[in-house]
């Protein structure tokens, strides 16, 4: 290789090493070239020792870390007092180190509290209402913020975030389909053992109802004028808005 | 993961705005937390270590020690601290437990020490995490087996027998122990003689003599000198006949000795000569007792009653059982395999050893235990070169089982040298060391004890009563909202098959479970089979137990907490400390409300109080408010 090598460095820098446009070189055996071989590339990532990029995808999460933005900001953008957001943050922090949730956990931790059904479809529209940026990963920020405005947010705001979680491709209206997926998935977390046994239609029973009231001009979605204005008027509704301002 | 449960129950309750426009019915009041939410520092001194942790992560699991008010008692006012005279090092293992949710078991603390600490604190082993399971098993089998062996060991060890024991039971001690009185051992060496004279005897008889004048050939021994052979013969097996006899008359347990490993042997060695007397001298038979003499030849195991070292063999091929097994399978497998390879090689080959498959067994034996007789070798070069790669294997597929057995052997034979050293220590610092053994030893099992079903029984009534911790009223409540979002209950596989069955009657029968009870002192306990998901919320898990909700009789309602306990169960996995309120059928949270006689199951049920349902929180003292009430059917 030491001639080869000599070879190389005789050639002046700018010479190209590969054949030139119309005129056919001889292929020359150089360092460069030599490199470039697919069978040696094959042989030197064999030998050499195995690279971060190898390892599997659920180390990666751990190697992102993200650090969320500092106490004044969060306090300003969200209505929790100082010691509501540390102790969220202790909490949150214990769970996830590396200070993102991706879907998969999201949807692990939320089944946990659905024994019985299958709550994955329903965290998976549950992530992605969380999940503002759509960036495949709940930060600490997207989940203040959402339990922001759940919490103490007024009721047009919860409203609104309800819309948005009903709302899967966001565009600004619930469709028929839309609704029927989202109905669907709630009723698979009550699962197969209810009393009185979940009927096959009877999401498709509950969306029809749900857009008998709310769809008023009957154009078949329904906008968040319409949904607001509906919910505002039910009285059932606004009274139970306020549910579960205590939790935290 | 309790922990990490607790942390996100206020988010997934949070989330449950989401259903509220949805819901079909109206969502039921949340539980009142009485708990002041703001969190403190607790401050922990274990003999001078201060420890400081919030006192949300103690919370964390309150069925233990600190987790409960049981840690009050510790409290020090002067102090403002909770003081336990335990040991530090051993205390971040517990505390580190309720910071991260896994109990870490450390290595180079005695398993002991371990143990008790936890049992101190409550917690129960079961939770050691995965990643130090295996190492505290094995370190506490390991222990156990050595105090069970030191009891043994001070129970068979020369303690005087008592006064009134009767002849056998001194024959029987005598024959055990050869040490304990004089004649014993004169008995256990004349035995062992004689054994060794038979062995001896047995060989001898069959090597060649000079022959006797007149003949040629050379004639064993036996032959020459039978009557000599004959009566040594006789004496030894008198002798054994007798030593067997009086052992089976001395015997506590008959059968018990004459199926144990020893007297078989004894039998079998003594046999053949008892047929070979009955025998006639035919020809034919005379086949069959010659191979009946071979068995004389297992007499030279009687001497493993005499040799601690060829019990130890025994017992340890007994144990590496499955290593053993392991090897003549993998062995057997590749004989097989090469024996085939072997044998259609070489066929071609005139003249050839390799006849048959079976045939090639035998070299291929000889091959992988790199014996190399060469009787049989291979000629052509494909033979060449799986007999090369089959001495190959054998060397591997022998070589890996091996150490396996000689570990177990140096483990066993260990563990005999320690108790054969107690022993001595024994009979030299006599009583004391014994006596401090069975102490420790029946304190041990005292302490066992004290965590025994029976004090479960009585303290998880208090335990059911304190545990309805808010984090599992908090999680009914949200499983509540969800049942009225969309007008179902949560049933259990029992009733759903049962309502299923019924529904075509038109009775539901189904006692339902998802009743919710009146109050903290639940008398709906829902046992939950959840076996699909079953979560480990750790120590704090709620098993709803079923049952005597059905038989309600009077509507009290406890004003001091409204808590609607809806439905039921999370999760299977109930701990030993955990609440099994089976029968918790408090008195307090009964009631009756007429139930109309046919009840359909509807799915549309209007919110009036006679309709067959659940029965449902109730704010206001005996009397039912429209829509919250249900009744429930019988």
């Amino acid at each position: 290789m030491q001639s080869d090598g000599q070879r190389v460095d005789a050639l002046p820098d700018g010479a190209p090493s590969g054949p030139q446009e119309g005129k056919w070189q001889k292929p020359r055996i150089s360092r460069k070239s030599l490199m470039k071989c697919c069978l040696v590339k094959w042989i030197i990532s064999n030998t050499a020792p195995q690279g971060p990029d190898s390892s599997d995808g659920e180390l990666e999460l751990s190697m992102v870390r993200h650090q969320p933005e500092g106490l004044e900001e969060l306090q300003a953008q969200t209505q929790f007092t100082r010691k509501e957001l540390q102790s969220l943050y202790r909490g949150f922090k214990n769970e996830c180190p590396s200070g993102l949730v991706d879907e998969e956990t999201f949807k692990t931790i939320y089944s946990q509290f659905f024994p019985q059904g299958d709550a994955t479809t329903y965290a998976h529209f549950l992530f992605n209402a969380f999940d503002v940026d759509r960036n495949g990963s709940i930060r600490f920020e997207d989940f203040v913020i959402g339990l922001s405005v759940l919490l103490r947010g007024s009721v047009t705001e919860k409203l609104r975030w309800a819309f948005n979680l009903y709302d899967i491709n966001k565009d600004g209206y619930i469709t028929k389909e839309e609704m029927l997926a989202i109905m669907k998935s709630i009723y698979d977390m009550m699962g197969r053992y209810t009393s009185p046994s979940v009927k096959e239609d009877a999401p498709f029973e509950h969306v029809e109802k749900f857009f008998q009231k709310m769809d008023r001009n009957r154009d078949g979605v329904v906008t968040i004028e319409e949904f607001i204005e509906t919910c505002q008027k039910d009285e059932s509704i606004m009274s139970s808005m306020q549910l579960f301002e205590n939790v935290i | 993961m309790a922990a990490g449960v607790a942390t996100w129950l206020p988010f997934a309750r949070a989330a449950a705005v989401g259903w509220l426009p949805l819901a079909k019915k109206t969502m039921p009041k949340p539980p009142v937390d009485k708990k002041s939410r703001s969190d403190e520092i607790l401050i922990v001194n274990v003999s001078g270590l201060r420890f400081q942790t919030w006192k949300n992560t103690l919370d964390r699991y309150p069925d233990t020690l600190l987790g409960s008010s049981e840690k009050e008692f510790f409290y020090n006012e002067d102090t403002q601290e909770y003081f336990f005279d335990r040991d530090p090092e051993m205390f971040r293992h517990i505390l580190n437990f309720y910071r991260t949710g896994k109990l870490h078991y450390p290595r180079q603390e005695c398993i002991q020490a371990f143990d008790e600490e936890l049992a101190f604190y409550g917690i129960v082993p079961d939770i050691i995490g995965d990643c130090c399971m295996e190492e505290y098993r094995d370190r506490k089998k390991e222990n156990q087996e050595r105090l069970a062996e030191d009891t043994e060991a001070e129970m068979a060890t020369d303690v005087p027998l008592p006064p009134n024991s009767t002849p056998r039971e001194r024959l029987w001690r005598a024959f055990e122990n050869p040490h304990t009185s004089t004649m014993a051992l004169v008995f256990y060496y004349v035995t062992g003689f004689f054994i060794a004279v038979s062995v001896i005897a047995n060989v001898v008889e069959t090597v060649p003599c000079r022959p006797p004048k007149g003949s040629v050939k050379d004639l064993p021994c036996g032959e020459k000198y039978s009557v000599a052979f004959f009566c040594m013969d006789t004496a030894c097996v008198l002798i054994f006949t007798f030593e067997y006899l009086m052992r089976l008359f001395a015997a506590p347990s008959r059968c018990k000795f004459m199926r144990s490993v020893m007297s078989v042997i004894d039998v079998v060695a003594i046999m053949p000569y008892y047929i070979g007397l009955v025998m006639p001298e035919n020809e034919d038979v005379s086949g069959a007792f010659v191979t009946l003499r071979v068995f004389r030849v297992f007499r030279i195991f009687k001497f493993s009653r005499h040799s601690q070292g060829l019990r130890i063999l025994g017992y340890t091929l007994k144990s590496c059982a499955s290593e053993l097994g392991f090897l003549l399978f993998s062995l057997t497998m590749a004989i097989i395999i090469f024996a085939t390879v072997m044998f259609y090689a070489e066929k071609g080959t005139k003249g050839t050893n390799f006849t048959s498959i079976p045939a090639s067994f035998w070299y291929t034996i000889v091959t992988m235990t790199t014996l190399g007789y060469g009787d049989m070798v291979p000629n052509t070069i494909a033979g060449k070169i799986f007999g090369s790669i089959c001495s190959l294997s054998g060397v591997l597929v022998i070589a890996l089982p091996v150490p396996v057995i000689v570990s177990n052997f140096s483990r066993i034979y260990h563990q005999n040298q320690r108790a054969d050293k107690m022993r001595a220590q024994q009979v030299r610092g006599r009583g004391a060391s014994s006596a401090l053994a069975l102490f420790t030893h029946l304190s041990l099992i005292c302490k066992c004890g004290f965590f025994s079903p029976q004090d479960h029984d009585s303290d998880s009534a208090a335990l059911c009563l304190k545990n309805r911790s808010s984090f599992e009223h908090q999680h009914h409540h949200l499983l509540h909202c969800l049942e009225k979002t969309t007008n179902h209950e949560f049933t259990d596989e029992l009733t759903y098959s049962e309502m299923c069955m019924t529904e075509s009657v038109g009775y539901r029968t189904s006692r339902s479970t998802s009743l919710s009870s009146q109050q903290v002192v639940s008398s709906s306990c829902c046992p939950r089979r959840a076996k699909r998901r079953a979560i480990r919320l750790a120590n704090s898990t709620v098993s709803v137990s079923r049952g005597s909700v059905q038989e309600l009789d009077t509507l009290q309602v406890l004003k001091s907490s409204a808590v609607p306990q809806s439905r039921s169960s999370l999760n299977a996995r109930t701990e030993d400390l955990k609440l099994n309120c089976e029968q918790r059928d408090y008195t307090a949270a009964i009631i009756s409300i007429p139930t109309p006689p046919a009840n359909t199951p509807d799915e549309s049920l209007p919110p009036s109080p006679a309709v067959p349902g659940i029965l449902r929180n109730s704010r206001s003292i005996s009397s039912f408010t429209h829509e919250t009430v249900k009744i429930s059917s019988l």
